[in-house]
C-alpha cells in the first residue's frame, strides 16, 4: 500500500486515473488499528483493481480536514480524482467494502 | 469437534477482560469474543481519575491494556467476532459469528458494554466523523487550533471537555442549567471554572447542527427567552449518556424496560449458566472499577456453577446404579444426622449409590427438583425421580423408598 502524505497525495490521488481507495488511519485510532489487517488483505486480494493507499490522518490533519475527514477511521474511494464514495466509522464493513469496490471497478 | 469452553465472555470492556483473569486463573478455558479492539468505552476515555490505585498519569487505554494482558497472561483466549445469533438453553450453549463461526460454551458471560447516546438533532446525524464526535480520544488531533462545542454537563461531559481543551483552542460547553450548575461532581466543576480555554452558555440547548459536508456553526436556544442564536464551531462533541448494546439479547435474556439486562447479585441472568456484568446491566454504578467487579463476580459464578453441573452429573446423571441423593446443609443438625442414617439404613447394600448435595449452595437443582425441606432425600434413576422422603425421617421410611426400586 502506498503511505500517502501532503507531499505525494496530489499526484497519487488527486491527479491519478482510475481507482483509488484511500483508509484514513492513525496510530491512536483503536478501530483503525483493528481493521489494519483487513485493509491490507483487500488491498493484496484486489491488486490490479485498484490503487490502495493509507494516509495517517494525525500527522496530516490539514490533508485530512481538507479531504472532509474530521473523525477516524474513513475509508475513501476516488475516481479518476474525485471523491465517489466514503465509509465512516459506522458504515465500515469489509464485505461492503469488498462490494463497493467491484461496483466501482467494474 | 468444536471446542467446549468453560466460560465464554461475550465483550472485551474491563468487565469482561476482568471475568477472563478470573476465569482463566481457576483454569477455566476462557476466551472473550470481542468485536473490535479490547477496552470498551474506557479505551475511548483518555481522562481516568476515579480506578484505585491508577491516578498518576492512568490513562484509559493504557489500562485497559493492562486488563487484556492480565487476562490473556492467565491463559484467555481472544477471539475477534461479532455474536448475531445464539442457543442459550441447555448445559452446552451455542453462540453464532456475523461469518457463521459457532462457538460452544458450558457458561457465558454477557459483556456487552454501552455506547454513547445520540440525540438526534438537526444535522448530527449528517455530520458524524465530519465534525460531530462522540468520543474525544478518537477525534480530539482534528480540532487542533480549532473551536469545538461540548453537549452535556455530568462527569464524562466535563472531563473530556477538560481533555479537548489540551488540543482545540476555544471548548464551549452548552448547559441547560442557571449559571454556575453542573451535573458533574464538584471537583470537576472547579477545575472546568478555573480553565481559561473553557467557556459555557448557561440555559440553554443545541437545536441545530449547521455545515454541508462538515460542521459550521451551531444553533443555540435559550431555554428562557426562546432566543436563537448562531455560533460558528468547527466541532460537536456529545457526551449525553450511554444506552446498553443489548439489541442481540433480545428474546435470550430478560432486559428491562430501558433494554438493560437483568441479574441478581451473583450477576446471574434468567437462562441458567448465563451471566451479565458491566454497564449494560441494571446497575447503580456505572464505572470501570464496578464492571471489573461484576466480571469477578460472575467468573467465580460461572466456576461455582460448573463445579456443581460436573459434580451432579458424574455422582447421579451418570451413575450406573439408582442414586439415594440427599438435600442437606451443614447448617441444619437434622440434615447433617441424615447422613449417617442414610449410610445406616443402606448398610452396604450394593445395588444403591449415595450423594449429598449442599442445598443452599446448589440452589438450581434443588429448585428443579422442587426440593422445599432439608433434609429430603430423592430416589434416582439415572436423573429420573422415583420417590422422593421430605423432611427428618424415620429409619423405616427411608427404608421403603429403598424397597419401592424393584
Amino acid at each position: 500500500m502506498i503511505e500517502l502524505t501532503k507531499e505525494n497525495f496530489e499526484a497519487e490521488v488527486k491527479q491519478a486515473a482510475g481507482l483509488v481507495f484511500v483508509d484514513f488511519w492513525s496510530p491512536k485510532c483503536g478501530q483503525c488499528m483493528e481493521l489494519l489487517p483487513d485493509v491490507e488483505a483487500l488491498a493484496e486480494k484486489n491488486a490490479g483493481k485498484a490503487k490502495f493507499c493509507k494516509l495517517d490522518a494525525a500527522a496530516n490533519r490539514r490533508l485530512a480536514i481538507a479531504e472532509k475527514v474530521m473523525g477516524l477511521p474513513v475509508f475513501n474511494f476516488y475516481k479518476d480524482g474525485e471523491r465517489v464514495f466514503s465509509f465512516d466509522k459506522d458504515s465500515i464493513d469489509m464485505a461492503a467494502v469488498q462490494a463497493k469496490l467491484d461496483e466501482l471497478a467494474g | 469437534m468444536t471446542e467446549i469452553y468453560d466460560v465464554l465472555i461475550v465483550g472485551g470492556g474491563p468487565g469482561g477482560l476482568a471475568a477472563g483473569v478470573y476465569g482463566s486463573r481457576a483454569k477455566l478455558k476462557t476466551a472473550v469474543i470481542e468485536k473490535g479492539r479490547p477496552g470498551g468505552q474506557a479505551a475511548t476515555t483518555e481522562e481516568l481519575v476515579n480506578y484505585p490505585g491508577y491516578f498518576r498519569d492512568a490513562t484509559g487505554p493504557q489500562l485497559m491494556t493492562n486488563f487484556r494482558e492480565h487476562a490473556e497472561h492467565f491463559g484467555t483466549t481472544l477471539i475477534r467476532d461479532t455474536i448475531v445469533d445464539m442457543q442459550l438453553d441447555g448445559a452446552v450453549k451455542t453462540l453464532r459469528g456475523k461469518d457463521g463461526a459457532e462457538y460452544q460454551a458450558k457458561t457465558v458471560i454477557f459483556s456487552p458494554g454501552a455506547e454513547p447516546r445520540t440525540l438526534d438533532i438537526p444535522g448530527e446525524r449528517k455530520l458524524r466523523g465530519k465534525g460531530v464526535s462522540y468520543c474525544a480520544t478518537c477525534d480530539a488531533d482534528f480540532f487542533e487550533e480549532l473551536d469545538v462545542i461540548v453537549i452535556g454537563n455530568g462527569d464524562a461531559a466535563i472531563e473530556e471537555a477538560e481533555y479537548l481543551t489540551k488540543f482545540a483552542e476555544s471548548v464551549t460547553i452548552i448547559v441547560i442549567h442557571d449559571e454556575g450548575i453542573l451535573d458533574c461532581n464538584k471537583a470537576s466543576a472547579e477545575k472546568a471554572f478555573e480553565n481559561e480555554k473553557l467557556h459555557f452558555i448557561w440555559n440553554s440547548v443545541l437545536e441545530e447542527i449547521v455545515g454541508d459536508e462538515l460542521v459550521e456553526a451551531v444553533r443555540v436556544k435559550n431555554v428562557k427567552t426562546n432566543e436563537i442564536s448562531e455560533l460558528e464551531t468547527n466541532g460537536v462533541f456529545f457526551f449525553v449518556g450511554t444506552i446498553p448494546r443489548t439489541d442481540f439479547l433480545k428474546g435470550h435474556v430478560a432486559l428491562n424496560q430501558q433494554g438493560y439486562i437483568i441479574t441478581n447479585e451473583l450477576m446471574e441472568t434468567d437462562v441458567d449458566g448465563v451471566y451479565a456484568v458491566g454497564d449494560a446491566r441494571v446497575k447503580f454504578l456505572r464505572q470501570v472499577v464496578t464492571a471489573a467487579a461484576d466480571g469477578a463476580i460472575a467468573a467465580v459464578a460461572a466456576e461455582k456453577y460448573l463445579a456443581e453441573m460436573e459434580a451432579f452429573n458424574t455422582q447421579v446423571l451418570q451413575a450406573d446404579k439408582p442414586v439415594l441423593l440427599l438435600f442437606w446443609a451443614p447448617q441444619l443438625q437434622e440434615s447433617v444426622d441424615a447422613i449417617s442414617q442414610l449410610e445406616r439404613v443402606l448398610d452396604g447394600n450394593s445395588a444403591f449409590k449415595q450423594a449429598k448435595l449442599d442445598t443452599y449452595r446448589n440452589k438450581k437443582t434443588a429448585a428443579a427438583y422442587n426440593v422445599q425441606q432439608i433434609p429430603t432425600v430423592l430416589l434416582l434413576d439415572h436423573g429420573r425421580e422415583l420417590g422422593r422422603v421430605e423432611g427428618a425421617a424415620a429409619d423405616e421410611q427411608l427404608s421403603a423408598l429403598l424397597g419401592s426400586y424393584k
